[in-house]
């Protein structure tokens, strides 16, 4: 069970407003790139974020380009999970990969600073400070595995190669 | 039932009948890194403890900080190069050029499966290779692995009509198409070009419109290969990796879009997303502190001919900068050849190295406060040119150096 603070994001929010490129010589020292976290979206973002909080964001989260980092740093940040109406696939895939869940669903019901419980497992969400519910959206077999295992380095390392159904 | 381009190079790259939504494991043909996600991108393969699967298709390219800006990305330069040296990975060091410039020039073929650690490497999709672009995880696996899992996207064709009007270039109907079908369009899609308006288009420019498919969130920006895919891969020496590709008559589309180019203008991106667009003419008087011609998506020969055309024999506005950064050297070399380094400087221009240069704010061009920016790169968001408050416009080679002439945002038919 996750749990935490909703901060609340708009559209579009790209992997420029998270590690934008003039701080790319902070790239190889992550701890120092995290400070400066989701910075051109909300200068403050970085020093209020507590760990277990939420990244809660609207429509094509994370899009742009395909540093891996935007994830990571997110992840050192402390946040414990995105959740957005939609995400780049880059982004997402980035994200599983280095064990950052990204949860799809509907954050119209989520307000800055709400209070939220996350059940992976079950695929819920509830809004403490509203007393709503919602679910999200199942991710492909595949991305789950990769998740359990922590990322896509130790599912590797376990398992040698992909394991895909035969469709 | 017929199969769009992207099922048919995932079916024969995964020795299964690919259909869209299936998940298919595939081999990988070329796998790239570049100096902004590489050196990520090696420390989680050597976490792998894995080695590479093919060296000679493995290829490092110091390209976005080049010559390097500061002692930390040295470093990271380094790592690059020492990692090059110990596995017997291609190198490409400083000043050879852009990365998506330089596998298109040498490496993609029609019916490859490329990765690259980078949103652009759908470029090279313009030449009918499965190309796209993967984090650093991601990358490090598929170079351990030499294959990688890929859901088969749904595809939405694009039909391009009509003759195109003189001014009026691929960029103008790629920010067009993200201008309606807007940023999100086309995430986990494949867009698949085709039509008469694109089989009279030069690999050139087919090289831009795949370029910012991402720019709507494809995943691929795949175009047949035809007449113009053949003669390009002559030109660059491997005609003999030549073959044709082209979907079937009944493959299956999620959505058709038409565009009649007879009917666009030059197009602009306003700031800060690449798919507020609007016409040059709209924005007509906007001033302009700086231009910037290069980057993968508006680099090449072709790009600095036009932009030479319009501003040969008069000066640059003396408010606006032009800064030009030819996207490979071959490109540099020949565009030397032909003079038009030469003129461009006597118009005022400043040259930068083959590079990524201004385009993502580290060097060679980084905007000042409440400066604006012409650029022919493919995204304008805010801080994209290393400064939050200033602002960047989207548009073709030809509107950059017409909008270098007045200093303000201008018709490059004006010139024409
Ligand atoms: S030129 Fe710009 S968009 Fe192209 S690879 Fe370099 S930084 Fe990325």
């Amino acid at each position: 069970m996750l749990k935490g603070r909703a901060f609340k994001f708009g559209d579009g929010i790209s992997t420029d407003h998270i590690v934008p490129g003039r701080l790319l010589h902070l790239r190889s020292n992550l701890p120092e790139l995290a400070k400066h976290v989701l910075e051109d979206a909300d200068p403050t973002f970085a020093q209020r974020v507590k760990k277990g909080d939420f990244v809660v964001a609207s429509k094509n989260f994370g899009l742009g380009s395909s540093r891996e980092h935007a994830p990571l740093v997110i992840k050192v940040a402390g946040i414990s999970a995105v959740l957005a109406k939609s995400v780049a696939r880059i982004f997402f895939r980035n994200a599983i990969n280095v064990g950052l869940p990204v949860l799809i669903c509907d954050t119209d019901n989520i307000d800055d600073g709400d209070e939220l419980e996350v059940d992976l497992k079950l695929g819920k969400i509830s809004n403490l400070t509203n007393t709503t519910k919602l679910s999200f959206t199942q991710i492909p077999d595949i991305m789950l595995r990769i998740l359990d295992e922590g990322g896509l380095i130790p599912y590797i390392k376990k398992h040698k190669d992909f394991t895909v159904p035969k469709t | 039932m017929g199969q769009t381009l992207a099922e048919k190079i995932l079916s024969a790259k995964s020795d299964t009948e690919a259909r869209a939504g299936h998940i298919v494991v595939a081999q990988v043909d070329l796998i790239f890194v570049q100096d902004s996600t590489g050196p990520l991108t090696l420390r989680q393969f050597n976490n792998t403890n894995l080695a590479v699967h093919n060296p000679k298709k493995t290829l490092l390219f110091l390209d976005h900080s080049a010559p390097s800006p500061d002692q930390e990305l040295s470093n990271d330069h380094i790592f690059l190069r020492k990692f090059a040296k110990e596995t017997g990975v291609v190198l490409s060091d400083i000043g050879d050029g852009v990365c998506h410039q330089l596998v298109a020039e040498s490496w993609a073929n029609p019916g490859d499966i490329i990765l690259g650690a980078d949103s652009h490497t759908v470029t090279t999709s313009a030449l009918g290779a499965f190309a796209t672009g993967m984090g650093s995880t991601d990358i490090a696996v598929a170079m351990a692995l030499g294959k990688t899992w890929l859901r088969v996207p749904e595809t939405i064709k694009v039909l391009v009509r009509g003759h195109w009007p003189k001014g009026v270039y691929g960029k103008d109907l790629i920010l067009h198409l993200i201008g309606k079908i807007r940023a999100d369009g086309a995430t986990y899609k494949s867009l698949e070009f085709g039509g008469e308006g694109i089989s009279a288009l030069s690999m050139s420019e087919r090289l831009t419109i795949a370029n910012m498919a991402v720019e709507a969130g494809a995943k691929v920006g795949l175009f047949p290969s035809d007449k113009a895919t053949q003669s390009y891969l002559r030109e660059q020496g491997r005609g003999e990796r030549y073959i044709p590709l082209a979907p079937d008559h009944n493959a299956t589309y999620e959505n058709i879009i038409e565009v009649d180019v007879s009917r666009l203008e030059p197009t602009v991106a306003k700031p800060h997303t690449v798919d507020n667009t609007t016409l040059v003419q709209e924005l007509k008087g906007v001033g302009i502190e700086q231009v910037f011609i290069g980057t993968c998506t508006n680099g090449r020969l072709e790009d600095i001919a036009v932009a030479t055309s319009i501003l040969a024999g008069k000066k640059r506005h003396p408010r606006t900068r032009v800064i030009v950064a030819p996207a490979s050297q071959k490109i540099l070399l020949a565009a030397l050849a032909k003079g038009y380094i030469s003129s461009l400087v006597e118009s005022g221009a400043t040259i930068v190295p083959p590079g990524c240069a201004a385009c993502l704010g580290v060097h060679q061009g980084v905007l000042g406060n409440g400066e604006a920016c012409l650029s022919t790169s493919n995204r304008n968001f805010k801080g994209r040119m290393g400064n939050p408050e200033a602002f960047i416009y989207l548009a073709s080679p030809a509107t950059a150096a017409a909008t270098a002439i007045r200093g303000e945002i201008t018709d490059p038919r004006e010139f024409l």
